[in-house]
């Protein structure tokens, strides 16, 4: 697999974005300007960049509670996204969704969630649409391994091959349902992609802390689904570098286990040391990725803060389109 | 104007609707029928025969059989609807909403708000519900109350042929979620029902009938046995208005208020048990709005606290009856 150098900067651009986004967020929750409840994306970058480099507009995907990934990879605008999550009425979402309900469905993003498994049905769905309009473009599910134990999950994977449709559901194995491993809380011996076989549909394996080995795998299931109009499934494996959200003091980690995981599973380490394999570029260019996506969010952070703050005359806009 | 019962009215107003706009599709379960039987995929056309013929016209790929998962149906029509369709999911029994709750709940009563208004999710979701059948405490219930309580849906009970033509092409045609409950009694009334593409907009009751002493609201099929109960009180030389507010949600509040408002006196019928109920809420509604126009306590004509029962002399219990809706309209009049 050779990616054109457009192709390989803009993938790192995107999990740049991600990760810089999330150590931001993770320090300004820290200020208490930021309400509510935040799950961090932090480590899974390559899963979320690696599936959506190979999407474009009107494919759709819907996220998690988790989703923050998603929406970057998926072409959300950051500095709108910063501001919904600090609560600000030209937010994304104006101030009214927060962290776990960001959506842009012009850009297919269809909703991040804060229903765990609440997603899946509803890609299944519009692989439907995308079915009946004969345009061949995908829908996916992002799912966690938590959402894999969810009975829509299942109900979302059955109807999909029953009704033959272009729904993926992408497993992002992080190896935590919350606070519980998924060596307890997943029967199948940890295994999720081998659940989606089971419902009849196929499924991919890949590390969903590299992007070159999600990008390449995600691209032989894209293949198959578009040629085929059937459904299909991917399990990644990734890490989780923050707890389930921000204040959870993760007790139920080993001792230096965050540690290994940035050693060694950092999908922007892994992107470095692999990129010369696909073409070249040059380790001053991702660098100076680096340095003008840091310039972007403090941008987008201080525009969030300086941003107006919701209107309470506004409390009632928007539950209909007209009632 | 054709004479038609409601579910001949349902059956050609969505029949219309599928060869104007291709985006409408179906989904549930039997509503083709039959799929991967021997009988063949017609076999069935929906339990209440809603939809029969229409797998025929339309195909298998906009009429879509599904698999017994509630909050894959509803959850696959929120999806749809997000990417631009106007999905009909059929829910076999309104009962079913405690399976599917979440895509009902959080999901699609939510999106356009959560969003930012940056989104529509027009889903028309059918609950056939209702009591009167012996179909035993889960699929016997009439759970309109329960989604009227949450924002972000809207919510239809047609009682004539007529308005589930034109609350069905209102909810076809507009941008909102619709919660369309269908009484499984109701299906063989038969009515007039307009030509064309008739529409009757949400949040406008209609008068069943005009007499001036009492108001009487009543709500589904809980309407026909308000209008016996007026019929016989008229030949008695009592007159009630019946109000069949037609949607919850949003509610016609000012033909309520001004009917009380001249008769002084209220009774609501409300096919549920009566706590959290549409019953208490029109009560609400009228202790607030209207209370220096009441000449006597509001009654409330409901079911039981109860599920509702299997053997028919305990469901004919639990169904409120015409008679108990005489007796409350006397207790208005007899008050003070």
């Amino acid at each position: 697999m050779q990616l054109s150098r457009d192709a390989l900067l803009h993938a790192y651009r995107q999990m740049a974005t991600i990760r810089q986004f999330e150590e931001r967020l993770h320090e300004e929750i820290k200020t208490g300007q930021i309400p509510g409840f935040t799950h961090l994306y932090c480590g899974q970058e390559a899963a979320a960049v690696g599936v959506c480099e190979h999407l474009d507009n009107e494919d759709m995907i819907v996220s998690t509670h988790r989703g923050h990934g998603h929406c970057i990879a998926k072409g959300c605008d950051v500095t709108g996204m910063m501001k919904e999550i600090f609560g600000k009425r030209d937010g994304l979402c104006k101030g009214r969704g927060g962290s776990m309900h960001i959506a842009d469905t012009t850009i297919g993003m269809l909703g991040a969630n804060g229903i765990v498994g609440a997603g899946a049905p509803q890609a299944v769905g519009a692989a439907i649409a995308a079915k009946l309009d004969g345009n061949g473009k995908v829908a996916i599910a992002f799912s966690g391994d938590g959402a894999c134990n969810q009975g829509t999950t299942f109900e979302a994977m059955n109807l999909a091959v029953v009704v033959g449709v272009p729904a993926i559901f992408v497993f992002e194995n992080n190896h935590y349902s919350e606070h519980t491993g998924v060596g307890y809380a997943v029967g199948t011996s940890r295994d999720i992609a081998s659940r989606a076989e089971a419902f009849g549909m196929k499924a991919w394996r890949a590390n969903g802390c590299d992007f070159f080995d999600t990008y390449k795998v995600m691209g032989e299931l894209l293949d198959y689904v578009r040629k085929e109009g059937k459904p299909a499934a991917i399990e990644l494996d990734t890490e989780r570098f923050y707890g389930h959200f921000e204040g959870d003091p993760q007790r139920y980690r080993a001792k230096g286990e965050v540690e290994r995981l940035r050693e060694t599973r950092d999908a922007l380490k892994i992107y470095r040391d692999r990129v010369g394999e696909f073409g070249p570029v040059d380790m001053a260019e991702l660098d100076a990725i680096d340095s003008e996506t840091a310039a972007m969010i403090d941008a987008a952070v201080s525009e969030a803060q300086n941003a107006e703050p919701c209107d309470p005359a506004h409390v009632t806009e928007d539950v209909y389109v007209a009632y | 104007m054709a004479i038609m019962t409601i579910r001949d009215a349902i059956n050609e107003t969505i029949r219309e609707a599928m060869r104007r706009d291709k985006d409408v599709i179906m989904l549930g379960e039997d509503i083709a029928g039959g799929a991967g039987t021997a009988g063949g995929q017609e076999a069935i056309g929906g339990i209440w025969g809603t939809s029969v013929g229409l797998v025929g016209e339309f195909g298998p790929e906009r009429v879509i059989d599904t698999p017994i998962s509630e909050s894959a149906i509803i959850g696959a029509a929120a999806g749809a609807a997000l990417a631009g369709k106007r999905p009909i999911a059929e829910l076999m029994f309104s009962d079913f909403i405690g399976v599917c709750g979440d895509q009902l709940i959080n999901q699609i009563a939510k999106f356009r708000y959560m969003f930012g208004g940056n989104t529509r999710c027009p889903v028309v979701v059918r609950l056939i519900y209702g009591a009167g059948m012996n179909s035993g405490a889960q699929h016997s219930q009439a759970f309109y109350n329960l989604l009227t309580a949450i924002p972000g849906l809207k919510v239809a009970l047609p009682t004539t042929p007529a308005d589930a033509k034109g609350l069905m092409n209102e909810a076809l045609m507009g941008d909102d979620p619709v919660m369309f409950f269908e009484h499984k009694a109701l299906f063989g009334k038969k009515g007039e029902v307009p030509e064309g593409l008739h529409r009757v907009p949400f949040g406008h009751a209609r008068m069943a009938r005009e007499g001036g002493d009492v108001t009487i609201v009543a709500f589904g099929r809980m309407v026909s046995f308000a209008e016996k109960a007026a019929d016989a009180l008229a030949e008695q030389g009592i007159g009630c208005d019946v109000i069949d507010p037609r949607t919850t949600s949003p509610l016609d509040e000012e033909a309520i208020l001004d009917s009380v408002e001249q008769t002084g006196r209220l009774v609501v019928v409300d096919e549920s048990p009566p706590r959290c109920s549409m019953a208490t809420d029109i009560l609400a509604l009228v202790s607030e709005k209207a209370f220096t126009s009441l000449d006597a306590p509001p009654q409330m004509v409901t079911a039981p606290h109860s599920p509702v029962p299997f053997s028919k002399e305990l469901e004919r219990a639990w169904v409120p009856s015409p008679d108990a809706i005489t007796a409350a309209v006397r207790r208005t009049l007899d008050w003070g």
